[in-house]
């Protein structure tokens, strides 16, 4: 079992369980009473992850089972051509680049690495970048615009790395000129949060045309225990300010922010990566050819992009507060 | 993002006289009117102690120059918040009432040394001078101004970060305001930041170190994370001038640091170079 919330869906796994079990043992009565089980445990669970809390949706989204930039390169992309370094001083294995193709896209790659097996998650620092990473991919994608290629990103991290070196080789400049390379680049954006999308970290690549979320994912100016330990000092009341700051998928989209969900599989995507991947590539197919077709381009490309953004939260007289 | 930053309150000091103003940083006793004069400077120990806009324009434009808009920008909250001390709302309106300001941010045009510009100066006192929907809007329109009037364009960071109380929209406002700078920059526009105690969070990672020229204050905080944070994930403790301008101009992230009181004379020379 993954979760608490999941408890409900135990006793269904363990008679499914036991019934694999007998069959194994050559029991013919077994298998069918199995396709029955197994139907009523989708069923239950698809019930279960639509009724997640904000804070169950946020563990859902942390889940290490969950695929990783590298694997939807791997995975998802018929060709991946790895690209490393920032030209300035390092690689940093957190932000993964590289020109991938899918069928006859091709794209540039940008994603968060969380990396897989301990080594590789330490290596990466749980894919929470450098400003080496943020400069990796701003020399990525003027690779893109000027090979005229569309970029698509992927986000998932808990923030950027708050260290030493980090904040030595410029964290906020980073992410502040990452975000002014987005605002001007002449190429179209797909920008879609696949897991965490954590505060400054995850927006330093998602300034995107066109910005989607995987149904499990969330998205927020700081995390919930951040938030619980400022606003409540206490970070045990991560639960309410999860549900406070508005951080799923379907509150994004209410809010503008987001463009569109990209659906997980039953019992979300660490359920089962590779339906997962499945789902995110086709969201990729369909709004790169959509946006290849029929986005504007040049000036008129990077105008529509700042009219985009310009528009999250537009004053309303409406809507001030009460002075 | 999106952490505050402690301000260094006074000590308690046994029932002084009004007279006196204590430094919180040295503790040292000096005249009002001293300290005052100095611009809020302490003359035994240099700490520049934090302004609010107002008197941040008072200091560098021209007496009698300075044209406010965006007043009508008002604090929103889209979210209907409410934390354990109640509802943001009412902590906003509050905030308005008291500081006299529509939001966390002042905007308007005025003359430095005769050069009209457009400046925006935040305010720590309003919420921390939290980067929320109210306050990107204000800083958007200011760049939008200074390309309508071919100006340049003078921000004055003081920040602990994104209003965490607006969520996500507030974090949206560091693209909202990097887009703007994106035009200024095409329009060819000068982009001078000034960075004060406190810049860090979100702030120190969208607008406020992307000027083409950097100042900063003596002393001042400029960072991404906070201290404690970077303190516990790497379990060491932190050189005691981290994140402070000396650091940030020794790392290459801030041009300048200029005391107080040669800041606006520092600006009109800038400005000299492409406004004149
Ligand atoms: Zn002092």
């Amino acid at each position: 079992m993954d979760f608490d919330f999941e408890k409900p869906l135990q006793p269904l796994r363990d008679k499914i369980d036991a019934l694999v079990a007998k069959s194994r043992r050559g029991d013919p009565t077994a298998e069918a009473a199995l396709a029955g089980l197994r139907k009523q445990l989708a069923k239950e669970s698809a019930s279960l992850y639509a009724r997640l809390t904000p804070w169950e949706t946020v563990q859902v989204a942390r889940h290490p089972g969950r695929p990783t930039a590298r694997q939807y390169a791997e995975k998802m992309c018929d060709e991946f051509v790895e690209l490393h370094g920032d030209r300035v001083c390092a690689d940093d294995p957190a932000i993964l680049g590289g020109l991938a193709r899918i069928g006859k896209t091709r794209f540039l790659l940008l994603g968060h690495q969380k990396g897989t097996t301990t080594e590789e998650r330490i290596a990466c620092r749980f894919g929470m970048a450098n400003p080496d990473g943020y400069r990796k991919a701003d020399r990525l994608m003027k690779l893109a615009e000027k090979w005229g290629l569309p970029v698509v990103t992927l986000v998932d991290t808990a923030g950027a790395y708050p260290g030493l070196e980090a904040e030595a080789r410029g964290q906020g400049e980073a992410i502040g000129r990452s975000l002014l390379v987005m605002a001007g680049l002449k190429t179209p954006i797909l920008s879609i949060v696949t897991g965490e999308g954590g505060s400054g970290g995850a927006l330093g690549i998602a300034l995107g045309d066109r910005v989607l979320m995987l149904q499990f994912a969330v998205y927020s100016v700081i995390s919930p225990e951040g938030c619980a330990s400022i606003l409540w000092r206490d970070g045990a009341k991560a639960p309410e300010a999860a549900a406070a700051l508005r951080i799923t998928a379907k509150d994004l989209l209410r809010l503008g922010v987001v463009d569109g969900i990209v659906p997980e599989p039953e019992g979300a995507a660490h359920a089962n990566p590779d339906r997962a991947i499945a789902l995110v590539r086709k969201a990729i197919l369909d709004n790169l050819a959509d946006m290849m077709a029929n986005a504007p381009v040049g000036d008129r490309l990077v105008e529509e992009r700042f009219r985009k953004f310009s528009a999250m939260g537009k004053f309303d007289p409406k809507k001030a507060v009460k002075a | 993002m999106g952490w505050f930053t402690k301000t260094t309150e006074p000590r308690e000091q046994a029932a002084l006289p009004d007279l006196w103003h204590v430094c919180p940083a040295c503790q040292a006793h000096v005249f009002k009117d001293e300290w005052e004069a100095a611009l809020k400077v302490c003359p035994k120990c240099g700490h520049h102690d934090r302004l609010s806009a107002r008197e941040r324009i008072g200091l560098l434009v021209d007496p009698g120059s300075f044209r406010e808009f965006g007043t009508e920008i008002l604090p929103s909250d889209p979210l209907a918040f409410s934390d354990a001390k109640g509802p943001y709302a009412a902590k906003a309106a509050a905030a308005v009432k008291k500081l006299g300001t529509s939001e966390s941010v002042v905007v308007g045009s005025g003359n430095v040394e005769g050069v009209r510009i457009v400046l925006a100066v935040m305010d720590f006192r309003f919420l921390g001078g939290s980067l929320s929907t109210g306050c990107g809007e204000k800083i958007a329109l200011a760049i939008q101004h200074a390309i309508d009037f071919n100006r340049a364009f003078v921000m004055v960071s003081a920040s602990g970060g994104a209003r965490m109380h607006e969520g996500i929209l507030s974090l949206m406002q560091m693209a909202k305001t990097c887009a703007a700078l994106q035009r200024l920059e095409k329009a060819g526009l000068p982009y001078i930041s000034i960075l004060t105690d406190p810049t860090t969070g979100g702030v120190s990672a969208s607008y406020a170190l992307l000027g083409d020229v950097n100042l900063a204050e003596p002393g001042t905080l400029i960072g991404f994370a906070g201290r404690r944070v970077i303190e516990t994930t790497i379990k060491q403790k932190l050189p005691d001038d981290f994140q402070t301008a000396e650091y940030q101009l020794e790392h290459g992230f801030v041009d300048a640091i200029v005391p107080r009181k040669e800041l606006k004379a520092r600006l009109a020379q800038l400005l000299a170079f492409r406004m004149k």
